[in-house]
């Protein structure tokens, strides 16, 4: 996760910065421009880094525990019966990466049980685990 | 008056169709020429010699009627092995089936022409889907009535041919106290004063009062707009109780009757506003999951989520106490969070409050417009634990209880750190529990 979200920081900061260098030909600010993106892709890569080591969860006998962020602490619980599906999501990058993000949903939209950069085997076992789970355990509305 | 059949019919899969009144068309075709009306308004058709428009507009007609009682001649319904299944469309055929024990609430929605022809609209909630799935439009009053007692007498797990259960009126609202109630509350007093400052504007400065008068006219439009409305949706509050659920009639132009079965209520919130302290009145609203949102424009005129729009606060106490069964909001006295949350919330604070025993959850919050949410333990979908930068300082943290309705929010506010967290670890014992016990006894409904 930490990665492709550097990649693509670097990507879509340099990319005008090259553009821009093409069009005016002036070498000294284009390369200025570059550096910026290198500085703001470093940024984000430390922002992400902690960001990353924050992310956790745990699968719980009854329920899933998902905790995350460094400026808002968030700690999420949610019961395996009070799931209505799993998402398994996999941008681009991702794919390219071998990641997937394993989103589970509960009928309350407000529920927030995301887990980002998971390997896709990782995912894939996640995924299974709490459908069976989630159907063992289903409770009405 | 001869009519064509609409008596059932068995159809060669043994199933016992039945089809919807046959004036629907005639009432659905008022939409069809709203929107012939609105096409004649269009500059292209203006410029139409006359002639041709009218040869249009009469061609039009027989082609609306026949698609009218075509769509109406295709359209069947019966209820089956605990399923409702409505069959639509003309062209395109479409086959809906809408398990019953899912049902989250029943609806009998009466728009102002139906009513004239005696004609009511059914309507079915459940999850999912933003929009009411398979309303049964149009039908005879009397049958609406009796396809809700079959369906929710299915729905309950009940033998379907039982008569009709009775009901018991527990609380009328009078047209005047609700009235007066909306008068007091938050945008028909904006709505006063906007029309106060126009007129003192009127007097001062003559000249200033169009251009002023235009700017602000969208909310003087919004606000007398929700008034307005919320009176003609809530005239005639009736809350009755019936052994298959709650049964909540209003509306002055369109009626509509609700029926929230047992244990389908999600979340309870009792609102104050400012005003209304002084009278004891107090507005109580009702979560239910499977209403289209609000918002979402899906919903007819006469939707609303109060359970009771206006009630002195003992009388909706008492209802509360029924709906919720072994709530008393009395008995519940809720902990305020340190004094320290002050700094967090300086103007919220004197109001924030939680209780959560074995049975419910109940949080307070709100200055001006107190509100106290009222969440039953066997419906929190999930809890959240969170916590700002400024809450750390303060060692503060918020503890979310997530529902499945769209209008309640349930929050213990900046409790102390280590309270929301053993709060949290407290709520997820309590509601496990909750959820057991719940399904033991539903498994054993069933048996």
């Amino acid at each position: 996760m930490r990665r492709a979200q550097f990649l693509l920081t670097l990507g879509v900061l340099a990319l005008p910065g090259a553009v821009a260098a093409v069009l005016l030909g002036q070498s000294l600010i284009a390369a200025a421009v570059v550096a910026l993106a290198v500085i703001g892709a470093l940024t984000v890569w430390t922002v992400t880094a902690r960001q990353w080591r924050a992310w956790g969860y745990a699968e719980r006998e009854a329920d899933l525990l998902v905790r995350r962020g460094v400026l808002v602490w968030r700690l999420s619980v949610v019961p395996y019966g009070r799931m209505q599906f799993v998402d398994v999501t996999a941008g681009p990058v991702d794919r390219w990466l071998g990641l997937a993000t394993v989103h589970m949903h509960t009928a309350a939209a407000a529920s927030d049980a995301r887990i980002p950069g998971l390997p896709t085997a990782e995912a894939a076992r996640l995924r299974d685990r709490l459908a069976t789970l989630g159907e063992a355990r289903a409770a009405g509305l | 008056m001869t009519l064509p059949t609409t008596s059932p019919v068995t159809a060669p899969d043994g199933l016992v169709w039945e089809r919807l009144h046959p004036l629907t068309p005639l009432l659905r075709g008022y939409r069809v020429i709203g929107v012939l009306a609105v096409g004649l308004t269009q500059e292209s058709v203006r410029s139409m010699p006359a002639r041709v428009a009218a040869y249009l507009l009469l061609g039009a007609i027989p082609l609306a009627a026949l698609y009218g009682f075509l769509s109406w001649r295709f359209t069947r319904f019966t209820i089956a092995e605990s399923n409702l299944r409505l069959e639509t469309g003309v062209l395109f055929r479409r086959s809906r089936r809408v398990p019953l024990e899912r049902l989250q609430a029943v609806d009998i929605v009466r728009p102002l022409f139906a009513r004239a022809l005696g004609l009511a609209e059914l309507r079915l909630e459940v999850v999912g889907g933003g929009r009411t799935e398979a309303p049964l439009t149009y039908l005879g009053e009397d049958r609406a009535a009796a396809v809700r007692a079959r369906l929710l007498a299915l729905a309950a797990g009940v033998a379907a041919d039982a008569p009709p259960p009775p009901e018991l009126v527990l609380v009328q609202v009078p047209g005047g106290v609700l009235a007066a109630a909306i008068a007091l509350g938050g945008p028909a007093i904006t709505g006063g004063l906007l029309v106060l400052g126009l007129g003192v504007l009127a007097v001062v400065r003559p000249e200033a009062l169009l251009p002023v008068g235009i700017s602000l006219f969208p909310l003087l439009l919004g606000t007398g707009g929700f008034a307005v409305r919320r009176f003609l949706t809530e005239y005639g509050f009736t809350v009755a109780d019936s052994p298959d659920g709650l049964r909540l009639r209003h509306g002055l132009l369109e009626t509509r009757a609700q029926t929230i079965p047992r244990g389908r209520v999600q979340a309870i919130r009792v609102v104050e506003p400012l005003l209304w302290r002084r009278f004891g009145w107090v507005r109580v609203e009702v979560d239910v999951a499977g209403y289209p949102g609000r918002h979402t424009g899906q919903e007819a005129q006469s939707a609303t989520s109060a359970l009771l729009p206006v009630a002195p606060k003992g009388l909706a106490t008492a209802v509360l106490g029924h709906v919720l069964a072994g709530v008393d909001l009395a008995r519940l006295p809720t902990a305020p969070p340190p004094r320290r949350a002050r700094w967090r919330a300086p103007l919220l604070f004197p109001h924030l409050g939680v209780a959560w025993d074995d049975r419910h959850a109940v949080t307070t919050f709100g200055r001006l417009r107190r509100v106290t949410d009222v969440v039953p333990n066997e419906k929190v979908q999930s809890l959240r634990l969170v916590q700002g930068p400024w809450q750390r300082r303060l060692r503060l943290a918020t503890l979310h209880l997530d529902t499945a309705g769209r209008d309640v929010h349930a929050r213990a506010a900046h409790r102390d750190a280590a309270e929301a967290e053993a709060l949290f670890e407290r709520g997820v014992l309590l509601t496990r529990a909750a959820r057991a016990a719940e399904s033991a006894s539903r498994a054993a409904l069933r048996a």
